[in-house]
């Protein structure tokens, strides 16, 4: 028997419920379909659902559904999701601008991996990106799947500012910072979209569990997007993805 | 217009409601009133919903002056409201007449009290709630604490509800904070990733209040809680409440204004009705653990929620 699903209170108004112990594709897939079933489906009492890499944070009100009610709604929904997915995943792509004054680090991120940049712009735009959850800030993405060939430290001293849109790599990990932020992570590039805006509704363009493709534009094309973005004429370029990964 | 005008912000004065459900999938925190038994009672003395938008006040009040006839309600922490040179009292309803001025003369009891006005604070609607999120400027007034020149808009009492009789909260159900706070738990969600030794350190160590504490949290002093291999897993969900230990073996208690995510073991979470003694501590004070079962957490729940309903209706 699979110690999974696991159910855990959270005090006495949330609980987690983990489907697995370290960060995998699969196990991530599941909790996206789980956190999209419970939105699809209503559960009474629920609150809000917050899907992370291998675990869902369920907030609920105790006055209107019990803890045994609730996870045994929540296990039967778990059972009945199957092995695939209940929606296909999206996949975004993402305009970005490398290097030069908006991606200052991209020469330190060639450098320490033996690259060049060109290469370090190939090797980024060459991946599609799942996200696996949101947090750290409003729209901040947590991606997987990017290169070790592209793997930098964080800068020793974190930048006091790093602009909304920014494009960066820490470690082995790649994200965009979707609001001005303090922070170390090494910037290779920006994008002119608008990854979080409180008054629109949903806020974000990318919901947890799409997956991102970065576009290499140059900076006539970055003018242009941002230009149809400011003029409300922009739509991102979306498509849904087949089936299993 | 029912307007309030900041003449003074005092520390850290922002509007909140309950909070924003429904976005921390997207990173955005749950924010609302740090004291939400206060709010709420504040709110139901002025026949307001319980839930409408009020002012929290930190430590050092603001000084606020009421440019219409108003009635409010001052909850929370004591932190001395005087209403035009007249000390009032807390808990209950006081009429204030048209260009009188509130203000506070300090923290007595307490360090967050609250500013209930009949009608409700009127500022947008940001993702579902009216609450104040400073760090990201999301809701609230522009995004911001109160500041000198403020002027806050109160919305018009539904026509359909009569001005509330002068009424306050029973004198057995008012909270006193003094300065030593037992806050009772869950254990978990991550209690395993502690060593009996860990958990019998954080159970039975009395911990004190740093400087450190915000509407995010607070970091707490005492002896280390000893961890089995470490203090990182796999960032998962964080709640109000949750006690989270990193690396030093320090604890923290997340608030309102925490972060969705996090990375670090969280040994406890504290149970929702004493969250407010927590939110009205301040630096020196002490805190003890005492862990309870699901089913008493919901028990203090039920209780604190028959207090509530003897103020409807």
């Amino acid at each position: 028997m699979s110690q999974y699903p696991r159910f855990l209170p959270v005090g006495d108004r949330a609980l987690s419920i983990e489907l697995g112990d370290s960060i995998s594709v699969v196990t991530n897939r599941r909790v996206h379909g789980l956190s999209r079933e419970i939105g699809r489906l209503g559960v009474r009492g629920v609150l809000d659902v917050v899907p992370t890499y291998r675990s869902l944070m369920v907030y609920y009100d105790p006055r209107s559904i019990s803890y045994a009610d609730l996870t045994s709604r929540l296990g039967e929904m778990e059972g009945s999701l199957g092995d695939g997915e209940t929606v296909a995943p999206k996949l975004v792509e993402i305009p970005a601008l490398y290097g030069g004054e908006y991606g200052p680090d991209i020469g330190d991120v060639a450098e320490h991996n033996g690259v060049s940049e060109a290469e370090v712009i190939e090797i980024h735009s060459g991946a599609d990106y799942l996200v696996y959850m949101m947090g750290f800030l409003p729209g901040f993405p947590y991606l997987g799947g990017m290169s070790e060939r592209i793997a930098t430290p964080r800068l020793v001293t974190p930048r006091a500012s790093i602009p909304t849109g920014s494009v960066a790599i820490a470690e082995r990990q790649t994200g965009i910072y979707p609001v001005e932020s303090p922070g170390g992570w090494r910037i290779i590039g920006r994008t002119p979209i608008g990854l979080f805006d409180p008054g629109r509704e949903p806020p974000v363009e990318i919901e947890p569990g799409d997956y991102l493709r970065f576009v290499q534009v140059d900076e006539s094309e970055y003018a242009d997007v941002q230009s149809r973005i400011r003029a409300g004429t922009y739509s991102l370029v979306t498509r849904q993805m087949g089936g299993a990964r | 217009m029912r307007t309030i005008e900041v003449i003074k912000g005092g520390a850290f004065s922002t509007v909140q409601d309950m909070g924003r459900y429904g976005y921390q999938r997207y990173g955005v925190p749950v924010s609302g009133a740090l004291d939400q038994f206060a709010l709420r009672v504040g709110n139901l003395l002025v026949g307001n919903e319980e839930g409408d938008a009020g002012v929290e006040t930190t430590f050092m009040g603001p000084t606020l002056k009421f440019h219409f006839s108003a009635t409010i309600a001052i909850t929370g922490g004591d932190l001395s409201p005087v209403l035009d040179g007249q000390r009032i009292p807390g808990w209950t309803t006081v009429s204030v007449p048209e260009g009188s001025t509130l203000s506070f003369k300090g923290p007595k009891d307490g360090i967050r009290s609250y500013v209930c006005v009949r009608g409700g604070i009127d500022v947008p609607i940001v993702m579902g709630s009216r609450s104040t999120f400073t760090r990201s400027q999301i809701g609230g007034f522009h995004g911001r604490a109160l500041t000198t020149g403020d002027m806050v808009p109160v919305a018009d009492p539904d026509s359909d509800t009569l001005q509330p009789a002068e009424r306050s909260l029973a004198s057995q159900d008012i909270p006193r904070y003094n300065r030593h706070h037992t806050l009772h738990v869950t254990m978990g969600p991550q209690d395993d990733a502690f060593t009996a030794a860990g958990i019998d350190t954080f159970l039975a160590s009395t911990f004190t209040v740093t400087p450190m504490f915000d509407r995010m949290g607070y970091r707490l002093d005492g002896p280390v809680i000893q961890h089995k291999k470490g203090a990182d897993i796999v960032s998962d969900g964080t709640s109000r409440g949750a006690v989270q230990v990193p690396g030093s073996g320090k604890p923290i208690v997340l608030l309102a204004d925490c972060g969705t995510t996090g990375g670090y073991t969280k040994i406890a979470t504290v149970i929702s009705t004493d969250l407010p003694k927590i939110a009205q501590a301040q630096p020196e004070d002490t805190v003890a653990f005492r862990a309870v079962s699901l089913e008493e957490a919901h028990r203090a729940l039920g209780e604190q929620e028959a207090v509530i309903a003897s103020l409807r209706g």
